[in-house]
């Protein structure tokens, strides 16, 4: 699959990469996908941890909302606050929903930590109409410089884990993702980067420039 | 409006004949709390083929149904369990066995919601059982009454309930033996469940389970004063065999790490071994208490039925063994809950109602709890057991639009 500026949609064009405090509250990357999520649609949340990108989108977008996540502590956190949320996992309980059951399916940060990103990938795009992805991007500069010139794995502030314990085991950069898309043959309707401030970049930027400069990534797939 | 709007008198010669008869179980007979009896206009049509009437139901509420009749939730008791869920029993004289869960201000808030528990039939509590008086012969149906299943009790709840004049539940809530019934229910009648909180459960009974009830039945039947069921009019009871069934399913409901907490190997009032075959380890002797107790209050034809009733469950089976057929569209709100060392109804057994869940779309939640305590986790506090059901109930109750 081509990439082309014209299959992504931003914001403004891009600031300049300063290191700006995120503002505290809801991740920045849940606020990105609650505004791809149109309103009163059905959505699966994986790796929905404590719950809190499904209250965003319940209280914001209205919508159908159902969890999966593997941790208990989250999973009873989310059910004590009123979300449709299962215990389970990704690599092993899509199997069991039928094909279009949901109009959106989103994996937010935590694709990195499946086993089988590639399955899991066309599961989302055969149980969702559309899939959203959210992801830290392996290939931006802190994390080249890391391994690159410092010669150690990268620790940075979204990437918190140590090698040795870090539950992220298919770390991917965003052009790595755009690829896996092509090969599950699924358009990407749209694209968006986050700057290291957790704004997104410009949407004219080229390709090499967001797989430098974007921290995370959000893209919205469909088959 | 309250409850007793729809209490009525158990029927008259039901009661004549209870007053007549000495021998037999005194609940069973003179129950002391509300009775719907339902008389040979309205049968239960049962799966054994028979029309079952007269019909008595025992039950107990809790709270008050409001104005728009929207907020009655049904909790269905487990294999021995009755309908003094939330109330003093009048036969052991304990509180009810889930007055931790159901109350004022507890996660099935009995100041927002009207809260019904009623005595399976096949039961021994006031509902009709084997225990109750055949009205053909004057006697105790003992074996003569049908094999009950858990979609009979769960039609004759639903009778209960249109007679409480109900036509929707906004849940129904059950562990164990109450959460096939839960199951049931979104199955037999999805469009009168709003929320349904099937607990510690499976949507079918093991082969495992099968076994220790075989067990415990053949306890039963193997003591002599058992009389092929016809214990009452012997003057008799398999007190004996009936203990020993609960002893065996006893050890089912704790845990290994449970009891081994609890007694380890700990003597009973003693400094060594006994040498002889007196209760010497106080899991012997906690066991022996357990089934001692139990025959006080409990019917051992109404053990047979119980625990066949469980046996028979499957709720595949009646769709061409699809579990996600039995569900689809559904429109209940579900929530599971397994406890992670239940060996009884394992999670896994728990999990396989989940994915059948998904594969319908139906709205479902799970969790397992994390605890030692084994199946009987469902009856005992459980701070995160609690929580999910406090939250469960309150999101199903705004969207049911039950939010004061």
């Amino acid at each position: 699959m081509t990439l082309s500026a014209d299959t992504r949609t931003g914001g403004p064009t891009a600031t300049s990469d300063t290191v700006a405090a995120i503002p505290a509250g809801i991740r920045v990357d849940l606020e990105v996908i609650a505004d791809l999520v149109e309103p009163q649609s059905r959505v699966l949340d994986i790796g929905c941890g404590d719950g809190a990108l499904l209250s965003l989108l319940q209280s914001r977008r209205r919508v159908d909302g159902r969890g999966i996540e593997l941790s208990q502590a989250g999973v009873n956190e989310c059910v004590a606050r009123g979300l449709s949320v299962i215990q389970g996992d990704a690599d092993r309980d899509l199997v069991h929903y039928p094909d279009d059951t949901f109009d959106y399916v989103i994996l937010s940060q935590t694709i990195q930590a499946t086993r089988n990103p590639k399955v899991v990938m066309s599961e989302l795009l055969r149980i969702g109409r559309r899939a959203i992805v959210s992801f830290p991007n392996f290939g931006h500069w802190s994390i080249r410089y890391a391994l690159g010139l410092r010669g150690r794995m990268p620790v940075t502030r979204n990437l918190t884990h140590s090698w040795y314990e870090t539950p992220n085991i298919h770390f991917c950069t965003i052009r790595d993702f755009v690829e896996l898309a092509g090969e599950l043959g699924a358009t990407v309707e749209t694209a968006i980067a986050l700057n290291a401030t957790g704004q997104k970049m410009g949407m004219k930027m080229p390709w090499w420039f967001w797989n430098l400069f974007g921290e995370q990534a959000v893209f919205v797939l469909r088959r | 409006m309250k409850a007793e709007l729809s209490t009525v008198t158990p029927n008259a010669d039901i009661a004549k004949t209870a007053a007549t008869t000495a021998a037999g179980n005194r609940e069973a007979l003179e129950p002391s709390n509300p009775v719907a009896v339902f008389g040979h206009d309205e049968p239960l049509a049962l799966d054994a083929g028979i029309d079952l009437s007269p019909l008595q139901i025992a039950y107990n509420t809790y709270g008050t149904l409001n104005a728009d009749r929207s907020n009655a939730i049904l909790v269905c008791h487990a294999l021995t369990g009755d309908h003094y869920a939330a109330s003093r029993s009048p036969v052991t004289g304990r509180p009810g066995w889930w007055s931790s869960i159901i109350g004022p201000g507890k996660p099935i808030d009995t100041d927002k919601y009207f809260v019904i528990c009623s005595n399976v039939i096949g039961g021994c509590l006031g509902s009709t059982g084997p225990a109750s008086i055949n009205p053909e012969t004057g006697e105790p149906y003992g074996l003569d009454l049908p094999v009950i299943t858990i979609r009979d009790m769960v039609r004759a709840q639903a009778m209960l309930v249109k007679r409480l004049g109900i036509d929707t539940l906004f849940a129904v809530i059950g562990g164990s033996m109450g959460g096939m019934q839960v199951l049931q229910w979104t199955v037999s009648y999805p469009d009168k469940v709003f929320a349904a909180l099937p607990i510690a459960t499976g949507a079918r009974h093991s082969a495992q389970n099968i076994a220790f009830h075989e067990v415990g039945r053949q306890a039963v039947m193997a003591d002599p004063d058992w009389h092929g069921g016809r214990y009452f009019a012997m003057g008799k009871r398999p007190v004996k065999g009936l203990a020993v069934a609960r002893m065996t399913a006893h050890v089912t409901y704790l845990s290994e790490m449970a009891l081994h907490r609890k007694f380890g190997r700990n003597l009973q009032d003693r400094e060594s071994f006994g040498f002889g075959f007196d209760a010497d380890f106080q899991i012997e002797s906690y066991l022996r208490h357990q089934g001692m107790t139990f025959v006080d209050r409990f019917d051992a034809n109404s053990y047979l039925y119980m625990t066949r009733a469980m046996d028979y469950f499957d709720i595949a089976a009646d769709f061409g063994g699809s579990l996600a057929r039995a569900f689809q569209g559904s429109k209940t709100r579900f929530c599971l809950v397994s406890f992670s060392s239940d060996w009884l109804f394992p999670t896994e057994e728990n999990r396989a109602v989940v994915h059948a869940l998904n594969a319908a779309a139906a709205s479902v939640s799970f969790v397992e709890i994390e605890t030692d305590r084994g199946h009987d986790a469902f009856l005992l506090e459980e701070p995160n057991f609690f929580a999910a059901i406090g939250g469960f109930v309150s999101s199903a109750a705004r969207a049911r639009g039950l939010s004061s």
